[in-house]
Order: C-alpha cells, then structure tokens, then sequence
C-alpha cells in the first residue's frame, strides 16, 4: 500500500507493507535520529511527532500516520540547538543512544509546559531510559537551561528599559523573543 | 513478530463489527499490546477513524469514547476536577507520556488485564462499558466474561451527586506495571466503593457503608478479592 505523511514538512510518499511500522518508515526515509532501543515500547527511544504529539514509533503502524504531519529530530534542529549545548555542557551524554528521544521529549515538554518545575521534568521525561546515566545530568542541564533562559530574559529586559527605545523598534525585543519558547506572544 | 496481511479503517461501526467476527482479523487500539503478543494478523481493523476519541461530561455522567488516549484522561480537566486527581494519579505512571498518547482506554478495558490501572479505577467508579451490538453493560460484570468480539465503542462514568475519590498504587519501581492497585470512591450516602487490582487477578470491587470499610482495616482487600472470585452470573 501506498502511505503519504508530511515528514518534517515536506510531503512524502511510499510504499509500505500494511504491517510497516512507523519507526521502519521514517528510517527508510533517512531519519536516521530515530532510533530502536527495545522493541516493547517501553524505551522512548524512538519517539516522534505525530501532529505535535508525542509517540513512540516503534508501535504504530506507518498506514495510522497516512496524512498525518510527522516530525523527527532532523526537523527541528532548531528548537533543540536552545538545550542540546547544556546536556553536551554537563556531560550528560556517555554513550549517547538515548539522547535522541529524550531531546524529542524535552522538546515536547517545553512546547506544552515552557516553565516546568524540576518534578514536572521528571514526571515528563520517566519514559526515556537511559541505561548509562542515572538521569542526573539530563536533569541538572534541563533545569540549568531553564534557569540560564530566565535569567537572559530579565537582562534582555533591563537593557531594554535603559534605553528608553520605543518597544516595537526595540533591539532587545527581538532578542527577547528568541528565549522564549516558540508561539509566546511578545 | 507481529505480521499483518491487509489494513483497513473502516468508516462505520458496522463495517468494522463485521470485520472484527473473523477470529484471524484483529481490532487495532493503540497496538502497543497487541503488538508485544507477536501476532498472525489477517487483516488490522484500525478504529481510528469512527470518530471514539473525546471525553464529554453530560447530564448523566462523562461519556469516554474507546480510542480516548489515557494522556486524554490525565489532562481531562473536568475528570480531575470531579475525581479530585485521582483519574490522573492512576495513570501518570503507566510507563511515559508517549506511551500514553497511544494506549486507548478501549484497548486497556477489553484486554481485563490483571495488572490494570485503568480496570481498578473505572470500576470504583461504577463505570458502564458501551458495546456495539450489545448496549451498555456495568464494566463489573463485563470484566468476568471471556473477551468476546464485539467493538467496545466507550465508556460512562455515572454522576450521581459529588464523589471523593483516591486513587494509589504500589510500584517496585517508576514507570514499572503495579504489583497493588487500589481505588475509593465515596459516595453523598456515606457508602464506599473500593477497588483493588494486581491481586494479581483482574481488579475487583465491594460497596459498603465507608465507616464499615474502615473498621474492616486490611481485611477489605480480602473483601474485594473474594468479590473478584465469585462466577459470572
Ligand atoms: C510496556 C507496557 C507497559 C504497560 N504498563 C501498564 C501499567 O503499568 N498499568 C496499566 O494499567 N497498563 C499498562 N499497560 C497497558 C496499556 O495501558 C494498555 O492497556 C494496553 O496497551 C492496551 O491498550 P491499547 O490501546 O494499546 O490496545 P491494543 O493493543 O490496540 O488492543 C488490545 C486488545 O484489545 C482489543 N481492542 C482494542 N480496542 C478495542 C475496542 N474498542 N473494542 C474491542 N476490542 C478492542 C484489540 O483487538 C486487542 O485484542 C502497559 C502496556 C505496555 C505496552
Ligand atoms: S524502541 Fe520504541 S519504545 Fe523503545
Ligand atoms: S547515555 Fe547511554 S543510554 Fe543514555
């Protein structure tokens, strides 16, 4: 059967046995991010987005995604460059397998939550293994990003009312903008 | 692993009933049980597109469609309300958000699995499954039948009046299934529904006056346990 997504906003098409799941899709498709780590949906390894939420690849059939907007870690190199130089910072990572889902989940998280406490990362991300870890690392370079984020946006502001511009010929409103998660209104 | 000859999603009830009295023919949820079974599938009868997803709070009580997402349960701000949060603490730790954003209510009330978090909360709530052909039956007495082949289309939570309602369960470990499941619904009568699960049998449940209950101290799980062993009428 012929399935048609639109994958990290282009649309594509291809054939695919009517038992070809989702993950083996956007693999063949080059999405190489995506990863298996268990095969029981159990890992979050192989999450991505299915019309903004998200879901583990590995257990959906590529047939439910027809039609349906798909996004990968490749589509979104932007949302996660604001985090992914923390985790590199803290030394998070050490064999690096479960960085992809986890990045995916964060960013899922920051989309729906964009100011979340430290449990509210926890609760969040208790569906990504990481079998190096122990999670501390991810943990403390999320919230330092969170942290660091805030902190940018109250200097950003200070500046802003030092100069006395206009708000909407403001430099920093620009600048503000960008620390803020994406669709904040300004 | 689990092979698949033929996908369809029917675009009636009907269409997907008839499908679903081929025994190789499998009615697909959220699949993420289906799949871990390794199964044969002729032909995969995707519900997605029967419009079963949605929860609405009417007259009579919350009507949950079956391809409801147990995330969908989690953020009902209206089921929270009315429960207190204990809709979302049964939940929250089934394995992860994305896992949650799959696995339907449907799927997890047909399969009368043992260890269900679902199953212990619904019942405690007096909940009445919805079938196609079969009507609306009490989820108690749904649980004690052999899975037969008829399409779950929801399920009703009943109001009737204010409730206080708990829900707790025990885990080795985060994200892991339950090894104890307990649910308390107590009613403006004074009576207490009490549910308990992973016993390891599927979830069973008493009603008492909730004084009663609490006199009865640990010998209310035995209580609810012996209620799960009785025969199917
Ligand atoms: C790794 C893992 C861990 C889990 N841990 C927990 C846990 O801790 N607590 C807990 O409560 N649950 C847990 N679950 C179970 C999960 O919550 C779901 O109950 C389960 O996945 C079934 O839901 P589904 O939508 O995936 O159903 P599917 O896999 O799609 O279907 C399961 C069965 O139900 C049938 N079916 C599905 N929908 C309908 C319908 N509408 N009408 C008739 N038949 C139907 C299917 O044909 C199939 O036979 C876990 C599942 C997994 C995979
Ligand atoms: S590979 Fe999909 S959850 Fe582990
Ligand atoms: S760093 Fe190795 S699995 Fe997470």
């Amino acid at each position: 059967m012929r399935v048609e997504i639109i994958l990290n906003g282009e649309r594509i098409g291809r054939e695919a046995d009517p038992d070809m799941t989702l993950y083996d899709f956007v693999r063949a498709e080059g999405c190489l991010s995506v990863k298996c780590g268990c095969e029981s949906s159990s890992c979050g390894l192989c999450t991505v987005f299915v019309d903004d939420v998200p879901v583990l690849s590995c257990s959906m059939l590529a047939a439910r995604a027809a039609g349906h907007r798909v996004d990968t870690l490749e589509g979104l190199q932007e949302e996660a460059g604001a985090f992914i130089g923390f985790l590199a910072d803290r030394g998070a990572d050490q064999c690096g397998f479960c960085n992809p889902g986890m990045v995916m989940n964060t960013i899922a998280l920051l989309r729906e939550n964009p100011n979340p406490t430290e449990e509210d990362v926890k609760a969040y991300l208790a569906g990504n293994l990481c079998r190096c870890s122990g999670y501390e690392g991810q943990l403390d370079a999320i919230m330092t990003y969170l942290r660091t984020r805030k902190e940018k946006t109250s200097r950003l502001w200070e500046s802003r009312c030092a100069r006395r511009t206009p708000w909407n010929s403001c430099p920093a409103r620009r600048a503000i903008r960008l620390t803020l998660p994406p669709g904040s209104v300004l | 692993m689990m092979t698949i000859q033929n996908y369809v999603r029917p675009g009636t009830l009907e269409e997907a009933y008839a499908l679903n009295q081929k025994k190789a023919n499998r009615v697909i949820g959220g699949m993420l049980w289906t799949r871990l079974e390794n199964p044969r599938i002729q032909t995969a009868v995707d519900l997605a597109d029967l419009g079963l997803r949605g929860i609405r709070e009417e007259e009579d009580g919350f009507h949950i469609g079956a391809m409801t997402t147990l995330r969908d349960l989690e953020t009902s701000q209206a089921l929270n309300d009315y429960t207190q949060g204990a809709v979302r603490a049964a939940v929250c730790h089934i394995v992860g958000v994305q896992l949650r954003n799959m696995a339907t209510v449907g799927g997890s009330l047909y399969s009368r699995f043992g260890f269900s978090d679902v199953t212990t909360l619904f019942l405690a709530l007096d909940a009445e499954v919805e079938l196609y052909k079969r009507g609306r039956i009490a989820l108690s007495a749904y649980d004690k039948e052999k899975r037969d082949r008829d399409i779950l289309t929801g399920v009703v939570i009943p109001k009737r009046g204010e409730i206080r309602a708990v829900y707790e369960s025990v885990r080795r470990q985060a994200t892991d299934f339950p090894i104890l499941t307990m649910a308390g619904v107590c009613r403006g009568d004074g009576t207490l529904t009490f549910s308990v699960g992973a016993r390891p049998g599927i979830a069973a449940a008493f009603s008492e006056n909730a004084q009663a209950v609490r006199d009865m101290g640990p010998a209310a799980f035995g209580k609810a346990g012996r209620a799960g062993d009785k025969k199917a009428p």
